[in-house]
């Protein structure tokens, strides 16, 4: 599976062609997303920011409301705002993965996405799958395999692999290959990540039979 | 010889050490709650970025930071390198400003106006003719007398050009600090390999800058940090300019390098190049050797890599030229010069071997000692292991794969050697009446799994679960800890650990042996319990034991060096190489089927993390054996994959199987500790290189092994 890419609204566009578009002239798309209406008091319709404007993002089950500049994202906003440093700026282009979050269930790049394009959908981060002390069985086969060196493509690396995991729950080889193709890792860590996921899923489904 | 009480436990006395124990960080990493230099967030943090020189060599004519300065936001502009002054690669630091977020601080960037007078510059370096007086003699050596050999009119002499790319170090986590005053006290969050170094440096180049500070006022602290491979031994120029920001603005003030810069600035592995002329007896014996490389690491050039690489051939002669250049400088990147010279002189061995139409891992066995320090018996078994675990007897061929259609497979060999002895290092060892204990020292994880090491040391000598230490590591306030470089970490720290943990249990055993009836010197710390050697029913249970204790702490320091006490490690391994390729004729791509490596270093503390550290070094040498490079375009004079679109990381479906085997047990372990995390990167380039010419029947002559160079090599002969 290749990383889906969020699905925009009608009109929407990406960070970068948002950016070159200098943020005064951003148009109906925005505008419809849900909660985008509470921006006052900007002069016309259609129109968000330059200044910052309120925002509720759902994170993880809880609603947090916050003041952002359009043209901030979502990795920005949880990182910087909310605290939530589980998703990594590494390459900060929509190329390696390490801020990989699940908005409505797909794998999304944080930093490819606006925070205030979040708002009105559901965005579960790493912090929201399990702690140290009570590991997710993704986070808990990264252990097991060592999966991790430095640690800092791993975070990215567990939520893809659980984005993964709910849509292909029982993969081969290949299909892990393929479907992780979108996180890298500059320790090396892949060969450990391959064993994780083969048997994060077996726990999963295991844990689904029981439940 | 007595056996010291330092001395690692005998084999059958360990219950934790060389058994596969689980990163004690993995959950903390895992769970996203690993707080790195990145993830600090400060009350009134301020945010700080830098501008740069968009030109390789330049002059600067005029600056005019105004309105960088009137924009709401932008706490202070800094100037660093003024009017007049040149800036040598694109990159260099003109101008440093903090403001109140990342955004407003890139605005004022751009407000920022810096006019310069064009130089010359040079961002090539492969071919010398276009070097001119960037060019430097930088050194050579000559044994024997090649001349005389190679005019031998019964040696086989093979000749050819070969290199390796200049690549940079990419740590995910990029290069940076967060500072922060009070008073007169420094404290600054760094992404390093250089704990305990680290505030002596800051110290010393603020001093230079006119600050009055002194090394007992600063605190560096990294628990976690994304990635050094070499490049993170110091605070960088970036850092100092953030002490200071801070400093001026009474905030604290945080600096990462953004992903062009830690491509461009913040490190590059130098390139090599070289003409090789080898010759050999018709049986492969070799006689003689003569290179003349060259290479770049920015504008200071390059030293030479050690040529020939592992094997002293009897008359050899090997010549630099050091070729500077406006790009950004280099630094120490995984064993410095040695994937280099592994590149260039195993194959340069294996087209010798070609040439005589032996089988390399015969040709390698046969020469083996001519490997310094007299290690040629480990090669042979080395080589021997590798090639049962490739199995090489029946993949093998001579070159060019013969079998019809355009996928065709090769197999390759090569060899590498490091040092790794252990860095100095102290540790304290704290045991607490409640029976915890605690291991406190100046070192920092890369992920190499030092923190989960400490903790089997102390816990295998205290008789305790891996669970029962907690490890504090990680702040330069700890007992001193050496750089982590040159993978001298595992000597130092297991050793220093060790010796700590001896000597607080001494402690403990003289306050409980009263109560237990039983000399101290004839107790043991085994199973969670202090009991008596061979009584088991005299015995204490740890927290009993520790209770005797009542309110006082025992702690014992252990360091290493220690001429007092019995070695606990080594300096000196070596490994072997063999990679599996299939390489389409028709597109020029080459796919890893495989890729063996057969490793010692010692005694091996935790198995797993040390097989992560050799699969991690098989991935990351695959990635600079296909696809890493950094493209400089001599026209603008910029790096042009200066992001991870174009520079490319091999990903989880390029790898191939990989197989790890160490070497362990008697013959090694009695050697102690020896560092890993260097040693198998070094040979990967090289065997894959060679595996893709016994493949296609033809060199590709320069690393990384790109579509394009294959099919140019293919359409100078091979098999296609």
């Amino acid at each position: 599976m290749r990383k889906k890419k969020k699905e925009l609204p009608p009109g929407g566009f990406s960070r970068r062609d948002f950016l070159k578009g200098a943020s005064m002239a951003v148009s109906t798309g925005l505008l419809a997303a849900p909660g985008a209406g509470a921006a006052t008091p900007e002069p016309s319709p259609g129109v968000l920011g330059p200044g910052a404007v309120p925002i509720t993002l759902q994170i993880n089950g809880k609603a947090h409301s916050l003041q952002v500049e359009p043209r901030v994202t979502l990795l920005d906003a949880l990182r910087n705002q909310l605290d939530l440093t589980g998703a990594k700026k590494v390459c900060d282009r929509g190329v390696c993965g390490a801020c990989t979050v699940i908005m409505d269930g797909h794998p999304v790049y944080a930093c490819n996405v606006l925070a205030i394009e979040a708002e009105g959908h559901s965005i579960e981060t790493i912090e929201g799958m399990g702690t140290a002390g009570d590991l997710h069985p993704v986070m808990a086969a990264f252990v097991e395999h060592d999966a991790q060196q430095c640690g800092f493509c791993t975070p990215g690396f567990v939520v893809a692999c659980k984005a993964f995991l709910d849509k292909h729950p029982d993969p081969t080889r290949e299909e892990v290959e393929h479907g992780l193709g979108g996180n890298l890792c500059r320790c090396g860590t892949y060969a450990g990540v391959r064993e994780a996921v083969l048997e994060a899923a077996k726990t999963l489904k295991g844990g689904r039979a029981n439940g | 010889m007595d056996k010291c009480k330092y001395d690692w436990p005998a084999s059958g006395d360990r219950s934790l050490i060389g058994k596969r124990i689980k990163r004690i960080d993995g959950p903390a990493k895992a769970s996203g709650r690993a707080k790195y230099t990145y993830d600090i967030n400060r009350p009134g943090l301020l945010i700080s970025k830098i501008f740069r020189s968009p030109y390789a060599h330049a002059k600067i004519t005029a600056i005019d930071t105004s309105a960088a300065e009137k924009l709401p936001g932008v706490k202070t502009v800094k100037v660093i390198l003024g009017v007049g002054k040149e800036t040598n690669w694109v990159g260099d630091e003109i101008i440093a400003l903090a403001a109140v977020s990342e955004d407003i601080a890139n605005d004022a960037l751009e407000k920022i106006k810096v006019e310069f007078e064009e130089l010359p510059h040079l961002v090539w370096e492969e071919n010398l003719e276009q070097a001119g007086s960037s060019a430097k003699k930088a050194g050579g050596k000559t044994d024997g007398d090649p001349e005389k050999a190679f005019s031998d009119p019964n040696v086989v002499i093979s000749e050819g050009y070969y290199g390796i790319a200049s690549i940079t170090h990419c740590c995910l986590e990029s290069h940076g600090n967060v500072a922060e005053w009070t008073g007169e006290k420094l404290l600054t969050y760094s992404s390093t390999q250089n704990v305990s170094g680290l505030p002596g440096q800051i110290g010393q180049a603020l001093r230079e800058q006119g600050e009055t500070v002194s090394n007992n006022n600063i605190e560096t602290i990294c628990n976690y940090v994304g990635g050094g491979f070499g490049s993170k031994f110091s605070p960088d120029e970036w850092g100092i300019h953030v002490a200071q920001l801070a400093k001026t603005t009474g905030k604290p003030v945080k600096l990462m390098l953004d992903r062009n810069m830690e491509m461009e600035a913040a490190g590059a592995r130098p390139s090599a190049y070289a003409q090789i002329k080898v010759s050999a007896q018709k049986d492969g014996t070799l006689v003689a050797w003569d290179s003349h490389s060259w290479g770049t690491g920015g504008p200071t050039g390059a030293g030479m890599p050690p040529l020939p690489y592992v094997f002293e051939i009897p008359n050899r002669n090997s010549q630099h030229t050091s070729v500077s250049t406006n790009t950004g400088p280099a630094r120490a990147w995984r064993a410095p010069d040695h994937p280099q010279a592994a590149a260039l002189t195993m194959c340069a061995l294996e087209d010798m071997a070609a040439k005589l139409n032996m089988d390399p891992i015969e040709f390698f066995s046969k020469n083996a000692d001519l490997a310094a320090g007299g290690r040629g018996k480990i090669y042979r078994e080395e080589l021997q292991k590798a090639a049962e675990l490739s199995d090489w007897q029946k993949n093998w061929h001579s070159r060019g794969d013969k079998t019809p259609g355009h996928i065709k497979r090769g197999l390759g060999v090569s060899m590498h050697t490091w040092g790794g002895g252990g860095h100095n290092s102290t540790c304290l060892v704290s045991i607490h009446p409640d029976g915890s204990v605690e291991t406190t020292l100046g070192s920092q994880d890369l992920g190499t799994g030092t923190r989960t090491v400490i903790a089997v040391v102390a816990a295998e000598t205290l008789g305790l679960p891996v669970g029962a230490i907690t490890v504090n590591i990680g702040d330069s306030k700890f007992p001193t800890s050496g750089p982590s470089g040159g993978s001298t970490t595992i000597g130092g720290v297991s050793a220093s650990t060790r010796r700590a943990s001896v000597d607080a249990l001494d402690h403990l055993f003289a306050i409980v042996a009263p109560a237990l009836g039983v000399p101290a010197d004839q107790l043991v710390a085994v199973g969670g319990n202090i009991q008596a050697k061979g009584d088991a029913s005299k015995h204490l249970s740890w927290k009993e034991a520790c209770a005797k204790l009542q309110v006082k702490t025992i702690q014992a320091m252990g360091k290493n060096p220690d001429r007092n006490k019995c070695k606990l490690g080594d300096s000196g391994v070596g490994g072997v190489q063999i990679a599996d390729v299939s390489v389409d004729t028709e597109t020029g791509l080459v796919k890893i089927n495989k890729v063996v490596a057969v490793q010692d270093c010692g005694l091996i503390i935790d198995l797993k993390t040390a097989e992560s550290q050799v699969y991690g070094a098989l991935i990351m040498g695959i990635t600079y054996a296909l696809f890493e490079e950094r493209i400089m375009d001599q026209i603008t004079g910029r790096m042009l994959n200066n992001n991870m679109e174009f520079y490319k990381l091999a990903g989880i479906g390029d790898i191939g199987e990989l197989v790890v085997h160490m070497m362990t047990g008697p013959g090694y372990d009695e050697r102690g500790t020896v560092g890993l995390g260097e040693p198998p990167v070094i040979s990967p380039g090289a065997a894959i290189s060679n595996a893709v010419a016994n493949a296609i029947g033809v060199r590709v002559p320069t690393l990384p092994l790109t579509p394009e160079k294959v099919l140019a090599a293919l359409e100078k002969g091979g098999v296609a």
